[in-house]
């Protein structure tokens, strides 16, 4: 066939300066079509192409190579071309067709996915999201496809790195769910709950005109996540929350929330006796584990009060009170505690005494300066951007139309208040 | 129970009781029973027979007491025309007290057919008032109507008919007996809302109440706060009530009862000084206080710190407040309150506190007062954290510096999370606005 030669040829012959990539990229999209038709044809043609030169054309093949339903056999071949394009591609070029590049991406996963075989997708797709996206701001729909790769080969501390960065951008709000959600879920496996907490709470506060299934499921999390880090869970939502969130999510979730109400008697049999009862749906929800992390948080939550109260407690009564089989299992707790850093305190083991001890942090150190120094410049960073983006939508012409619509019987002066209309 | 037989056959504890007048006998002894003749002989009306009654369902330990009280509600109902009540008495008594306090079916019905002719009578009257549209003959008719349906025992219509006087009264006064029928009829009811929009009502005349009414009027405001649990201004308005009161108002509560709940209320809920203030230097009060001295003396031994003195007095009490109609309800909370206003207030000027010592002051186990503790340090009401080893408690002083810094670098963290999440959702919203323009 001699145009897919000349494509060939076209493909590498303008594949240097910007200006030749931009017609290629005319031609490219003109040949679309009969790319795709003749798609089972392509895949040696990928051969005679380098990614990292001729990056714009290659993804235009391999995305007709993919466009058709593959069987096991041929993703394995095609796994390794991709993987390889992935890590050799031009970010320049590539974006110049973002569509072709998430879509070839989405049917990478699968076909990972469809090989057993996730942790083979996580190092390219991570290369994918960085080359993607046009700062480390911006939420790309490679986002929730990477997460969940990390969250399918267990990668967690890969899926971490990507979860570091602040998102501000987004493209599609179901990304934004879905990476919400994955993210949650990868930072609940590496226990890191705060940020968790703060993953979670997003995807159930964001704004929606209806309610959605992730964010139903990320609200349980939420509420058990809450239970682990906070030790109390409110059912009251923040007033920003859109207002089908706020009227549907508890219908959906009352086996949850009827958990939180038993962890806030504090009393371990009442919490056993709740989590018995709704068994079931924890696990059709595949949320039992996180249901006995709950439990286990509620001894440690329990000792921790004792610290509070207590200078000195022998590890029969911390048993007790704590509803604990035995001294020993107290002091298994007590010393775990100890060693997370969750408590100050000290066993004595010839009288089997606790002695507990304050926090000893005094905020005098180097550290703790460092430390407070750089939450001071984040948050500074952060309030700055604050103003920018104000300032930014207030001279949005589309805002501006609409406050102005709205707002006419005003004098023209009033146009200059802070926005009023958008509960942020 | 005759009462001058006790104070001869106990000394003691009822020397005291002799040497106040016999009108102003205390009803509420230490730690005896409850003298159920005495008890009653302060009020009058319907509430005499009410509160007998609540004694008699209370008291099932003590079979004496109950048919005791049983038998005066008998003879005090007889007096009345409440057949209704006069049916259940006669079915709580069931033949315990001999045939002469059986079933009277002659006397109900009597007074049933009187009542007839009566509110027959008297809706004649009011007809006629109200064609010749005289305001105040009507008021009269409405109020005879309303005295009728209380003496009868149906307290919604009684209610109904007093309020409905309210738009043919022409004077000040006029209102304010409006008000008090509606206010006793209300606290019978128990429907303490009406008792307080009605003690508004009338406090609100522009003339000046007199002293009793005044008086009466606290009382019942007092009373609606301790119904709703606002302890605090229940004893308030019991401090605030004037000696004038007297028993005046026996048909709903006696002087020795605005005595121990004012006084229990302060206990549980003024501080140190106000209860110095308000309670113990107050001189109107203080006449109260005398009719009941046990609680006079409590106060005075949780004021000077007499803890195991106060606690015994309060213990004592305990029983016979239990049977009181408007206090049973409240009794466990308030002595609650005391016991941990006694507890802080105890460990309130020490650096460390031995819980032995503690403990006997208090006259309980040391693992009990470790619970009682626990509790407080956890509810934060006592800063102290204990030593259960060496069993001393130990004020723990906050570290101001730390807790700043601990509070600033959360509230650093909450702003991030904060402005971050909001700026997340403004893109959304903008996204969504985008959309939709697109769209459109």
């Amino acid at each position: 066939m001699g145009s897919l030669e000349t494509l060939v040829a076209q493909i590498q012959g303008l594949s240097s300066s910007a200006g030749d990539i931009s017609r290629l990229h005319v031609i490219l999209k003109q040949a679309e079509d009969s790319l795709r038709s003749e798609s089972t044809r392509l895949s040696p043609i990928l051969s005679q192409l380098d990614p990292s030169i001729h990056s714009l054309g290659y993804l235009y093949i391999l995305e007709a190579c993919t466009s058709v339903p593959i069987s096991k056999e041929q993703a394995a071949t095609l796994v390794p071309y991709v993987a390889r394009f992935i890590s050799f591609c031009v970010p320049e070029q590539i974006r110049l067709a973002p569509d072709k590049f998430i879509s070839v991406c989405k049917r990478f996963k699968e076909q990972v996915v469809l090989l057993d075989a996730p942790i083979r997708g996580v190092a390219p797709m991570l290369a994918a999201v960085q080359k993607l996206q046009s700062s480390s701001e911006h939420l790309t729909s490679l986002h929730p496809e990477f997460l969940l790769l990390c969250l399918l080969a267990k990668c967690y501390k890969t899926g971490m790195s990507i979860l570091e960065d602040d998102i501000f951008e987004v493209d599609q709000p179901r990304d934004f769910f879905l990476y919400c959600y994955y993210g949650g879920m990868i930072c609940i496996g590496q226990k890191r709950f705060r940020k968790a907490l703060e993953l979670l709470h997003n995807a159930v506060t964001a704004p929606m005109s209806n309610i959605n299934a992730i964010a139903i499921e990320a609200y349980k999390k939420y509420i058990m996540v809450s239970l682990i880090h906070h030790g109390q869970f409110s059912t009251s939502l923040p007033k920003y929350t859109s207002s089908a969130a706020q009227r549907h999510l508890k219908n959906f979730c009352q086996p949850y929330i009827d958990l939180a109400v038993s962890y806030s008697t504090g009393k371990i049999a009442e919490l056993e006796a709740c989590i018995q009862t709704n068994r079931e749906h924890f696990e059709s929800d595949n949320n039992f584990g996180l249901v006995k992390q709950v439990v286990s948080s509620m001894y440690k939550r329990n000792i921790q009060r004792l610290t509070q109260t207590y200078l000195t407690l022998s590890l029969q009564d911390i048993a007790n009170t704590v509803q604990l089989n035995s001294p020993k299992e107290a002091e298994m707790h007590v010393l775990q505690m100890i060693q997370d850093g969750e408590i100050f305190a000290t066993i004595n083991q010839k009288d089997g005494m606790v002695r507990f001890l304050e926090d000893p942090e005094q905020y005098k150190t180097c550290e703790m300066i460092e430390h407070i120094d750089s939450s001071i410049q984040r948050i500074m960073a952060l309030s700055r951007k604050l103003t920018a983006i104000d300032e930014q939508i207030s001279c949005d012409p589309l805002y501006l139309a609409k406050a102005g619509r709205e707002r006419q019987r005003f004098d023209f002066d009033d146009f200059d208040t802070v926005p009023q209309k958008f509960n942020i | 129970m005759e009462p001058e037989d006790e104070i001869h056959a106990n000394g003691g504890v009822e020397d005291e009781e002799g040497s106040m007048s016999r009108s102003s006998r205390p009803i509420i002894s230490s730690g005896e029973q409850l003298d159920v003749e005495a008890y009653a002989s302060l009020y009058q009306g319907r509430t005499k027979i009410m509160r007998l009654l609540f004694i008699a369902d209370h008291c099932e330990d003590h079979p004496a007491m109950r048919v005791e009280a049983l038998r005066m509600a008998y003879d005090e109902i007889k007096k009345g025309e409440n057949t209704q009540l006069f049916r259940e008495v006669v079915q709580k008594i069931d033949g315990k007290l001999g045939p002469d306090y059986g079933m009277d079916s002659a006397w109900c019905d009597m007074v049933d057919r009187r009542a007839e002719l009566k509110k027959e009578k008297l809706e004649n009257e009011l007809n006629a008032y109200r064609t010749n549209l005289i305001k105040e003959s009507i008021r009269m008719g409405y109020n005879d109507f309303g005295d009728f349906y209380y003496a009868h025992g149906a307290l919604g219509d009684a209610f109904k008919n007093y309020v409905r006087t309210r738009d043919y009264c022409t004077t000040s006064k006029h209102i304010i007996h409006m008000c008090m029928s509606a206010i006793l009829v209300s606290i019978e009811m128990g429907q303490f809302t009406h008792v307080t929009s009605y003690v508004s009502k009338a406090e609100q005349s522009p003339e000046a109440l007199d002293p009793i009414t005044a008086a009466r009027l606290r009382c019942a405001a007092g009373l609606a706060h301790l119904e709703a649990k606002k302890y605090k201004l229940a004893a308030r308005k019991f401090l605030e009530t004037g000696p004038e009161l007297g028993s005046h108002y026996n048909d709903v509560i006696a002087p020795q009862d605005v005595a121990t709940y004012g006084g229990l209320c302060a206990l549980a809920s003024f501080d140190r000084t106000e209860l110095k203030n308000k309670v113990i230097d107050n001189v109107h009060f203080r006449n109260f206080l005398e009719l009941v001295p046990e609680v006079r003396e409590l106060i005075n031994d949780f004021y000077s710190s007499h803890y195991a003195s106060c606690l015994d007095y309060l213990g004592n009490l305990k029983a016979n407040l239990l049977l009181d109609i408007h206090l049973h309800d409240h009794v466990e909370t308030l002595y609650d309150q005391i016991r941990n206003k006694a507890l802080i207030q105890y460990t309130h000027p020490f650096v460390s506190v031995d819980m032995r010592m503690m403990a006997n002051a208090f006259k309980t186990s040391i693992a009990g007062l470790e619970k009682e503790l626990e509790a407080l340090i956890t509810d934060n009401q006592i800063q102290a954290r204990i030593d259960s080893h060496n069993k001393i408690l130990y004020a723990r002083h906050a570290d101001q510096r730390n807790a700043t810094f601990q509070r600033v670098l959360q509230t650093g963290n909450e702003f991030d999370r904060d402005v971050r999440s909001m700026l997340l959702r403004a893109d959304l919203i903008k996204h969504e606005y985008n959309h939709r323009a697109r769209k459109l």
